[in-house]
């Protein structure tokens, strides 16, 4: 099968300084696949420039087979749907209208939302299981209830690739456990692909069967959790004791529901 | 699936407007219903009452409808060459200060933006107090210097802070546009300064200008503005989605499908065009442009394709009942009507709401 989303060859600089050198990384259709490494390693970078946010200075970018650099903005929305960052809203604002957004580049630009509009708000309302929280106002939320409002934005875009930056990012155990729990089951049960940025290892490990380690803007290993994140490459990449850091089970794998929590800090 | 649900057994209150918020056309029909009494009633009222019958013979006769002459010429000389240009400058300048009020809150993504937050306000009356000034008196169209002046300025301010506050990348926040509006706002400010201070007896003209006004309307200077602030308002309108799309920020804007750098200049150009023609014709009319939106906001939400409509209806009833107040109290300037019935009015609406706004 083509790849959903292919890099090849793809350079990025900022000012003078190379953030990403040269990489090749495809994405086939219903993968899931972790993004990890130490900060500044151009993970954020490579998100961005798969959604056509930064234009590389070197390489080629294509999502669903056609170059990045070719497409309307709302064509690319139509075929990645990013998952906002923790947003301020200024306005009192209700879950479901957040919801709602994801379907701006669906709708008819005069008329507004049609009745396949409203039903896919609703649709992806019910699949994030979110109901409860519909008529509340988005900025009351805990951080946990935020992300899965923004997953399900997100999910309410329809496109088949799903990307994400850090959703964990601040979040308790238990929603972190929900929100990677979530989107295994989306990618399986939806086959929609996903892409994340992650910086916990035993999550990624866990709930990801594909790794890729980005160290220096270079991709440095790119498989399955037990091979990326060999104990003399979590050493040399991270600098730290790789003692203190197990790789879990992946649920992939006929695993025990949940052994996260023990190496994750 | 459901994920996370649990905690949430605890129904917090939901935001503060119905469930289900009555449609946006049965609000606008309202409010187009409110709008044509206070159309009427302030054609009707002033220093010479007209019979509400006869003002209403005298607009649909003039509308081409046979009603027969039952009233003075005086009354329809009144009514068509003073009151009525007058109502209909207030319902161009309200409703299209509200939109333009609503476009730059999205834009900015800050509720306490107003029209004239990047410097339309301080460059329209740079440019009025500078006309009042110069001695030479010329007159196009019922435009004095005055009028051409105050409405360059503020475009021409806009575009300065434009120039110098852009920057950042193109998904940067709009802050420091708004900081460079300050800024710039300042310098202006001390440039009206000097030239009120140079004034002399013509001082009374430039406060005039500042406090805001629809007593220098007329039919042509209505020409003027109308197709300006009708225009601009309508293409707000018709982009309407971009600034929804702004609601999660810039960078989720884009990713939502918006042309964020290009929308977000089209958007703040249209806004500041809208602004400055409504400036140019009735002074700085203060409130109505921070007040409308966020009250239509309350009834029917964040979406500015109903937010926009419903409060340039509102801005135009406000500011139709405030010229009438004004123009009842003796001719008092509007901007001070505005400012004392908004100002509490607003601060009400801040302490209402149950969340602080965030800036």
């Amino acid at each position: 099968m083509p790849p959903i989303a292919e890099l090849a060859g793809v350079t990025v600089a900022y000012r003078e300084r190379l953030v990403v050198r040269g990489v090749d990384l495809a994405i086939a259709p219903g993968e899931r696949v972790a993004l990890v490494g130490p900060n500044g390693a151009g993970k954020s970078t490579l998100l961005r420039v798969l959604a056509g946010l930064v234009v590389p200075h070197d390489g080629r970018v294509t999502l669903g087979g056609d170059p990045v650099a070719g497409l309307s903005r709302a064509a690319i929305a139509r075929r990645l749907a990013a998952v906002p960052g923790q947003a301020a809203l200024p306005f009192a604002t209700r879950v479901e209208e957040v919801v709602a957004l994801g379907r701006l580049p669906h709708e008819d630009p005069f008329r507004g939302p049609g009745p396949a509009d409203h039903a896919a708000v609703d649709a992806a309302i019910e699949r994030v299981g979110i109901g409860s929280l519909r008529g509340r106002d988005a900025r009351e939320l805990s951080l946990g209830e935020r992300q899965l409002v923004l997953i399900a934005l997100a999910v309410a875009q329809a496109a088949p690739l799903l990307v994400l930056d850090e959703p964990t990012v601040h979040l308790d155990l238990r929603h972190q456990v929900a929100v990677m729990e979530l989107l295994a089951d989306l990618n399986r049960r939806d086959g929609v692909a996903v892409l994340a940025v992650l910086h916990d290892l035993a999550l990624a490990a866990h709930f990801f069967p594909r790794l890729v380690l980005l160290d220096g803007g270079r991709v440095v290993a790119d498989g399955p959790p037990a091979r990326v994140l060999a104990p003399e490459r979590v050493r040399a990449t991270f600098g730290v004791d790789p003692a203190i850091f197990a790789v879990p089970a992946p649920i992939d794998a006929a695993a025990p529901e949940l052994t996260v929590g023990t190496g994750g800090r | 699936m459901s994920i996370g649900g649990r905690s949430l057994a605890l129904a917090r209150a939901h935001v503060g407007r119905p469930a289900r918020a009555p449609g946006a056309v049965v609000l606008a029909l309202a409010g187009l219903g409110v709008l044509a009494l206070a159309v009427v009633i302030a054609v009707a009222a002033g220093s010479v009452a007209v019979a509400p019958g006869d003002t209403l013979g005298i607009l649909l006769r003039a509308l081409g409808l046979p009603v027969d002459r039952s009233w003075s010429p005086a009354a329809e000389t009144i009514v068509l060459e003073l009151r009525l240009p007058r109502v209909l400058t207030a319902i161009m300048v309200g409703g299209g200060l509200a939109v333009a009020g609503a476009a730059f809150q999205g834009l900015l993504r800050n509720p306490l933006a107003d029209p004239y937050v990047l410097g339309t306000a301080s460059g329209a009356a740079l440019g009025a107090a500078i006309a009042v000034l110069i001695p030479f008196r010329a007159v196009f169209l019922d435009l004095g210097l005055l009028h051409v002046l105050s409405f360059a300025g503020a475009l021409a301010a806009v575009a300065v802070v434009y120039r110098l506050g852009r920057g950042g990348g193109p998904f940067a926040p709009l802050t420091g546009l708004l900081l460079t509006g300050y800024a710039v706002g300042s310098l202006l400010a001390a440039g009206l300064a000097m030239t009120m201070f140079l004034a002399g007896s013509n001082l009374r003209q430039i406060f005039a200008f500042l406090l805001g006004g629809m007593e220098g309307a007329s039919w042509l200077r209505l020409a003027f503005a109308a197709p300006l602030i009708a225009g601009g308002s309508i293409a707000i309108v018709a982009r309407a989605r971009v600034l929804n799309g702004l609601l999660l920020g810039e960078e989720a804007a884009a990713h939502l499908g918006v042309d964020v750098r290009r929308e977000r200049a089209i958007l703040l150009a249209l806004a500041s065009l809208v602004t400055a023609a409504a400036v140019a014709v009735a002074g700085l009319v203060g409130f109505v442009g921070l007040v409308a939106p966020h009250l239509v906001r309350l009834v029917v939400g964040p979406d500015a394709r109903r937010v926009l409509p419903l409060a340039a209806i509102l801005g135009a009833i406000l500011l139709v009942l405030a010229d009438l107040g004004a123009r009842l109290l003796g001719e008092i300037p509007v901007g001070v009507v505005t400012a004392v019935v908004g100002a509490p009015f607003f601060l009400v609406l801040l302490r209402g709401t149950r969340s602080a706004y965030e800036l």
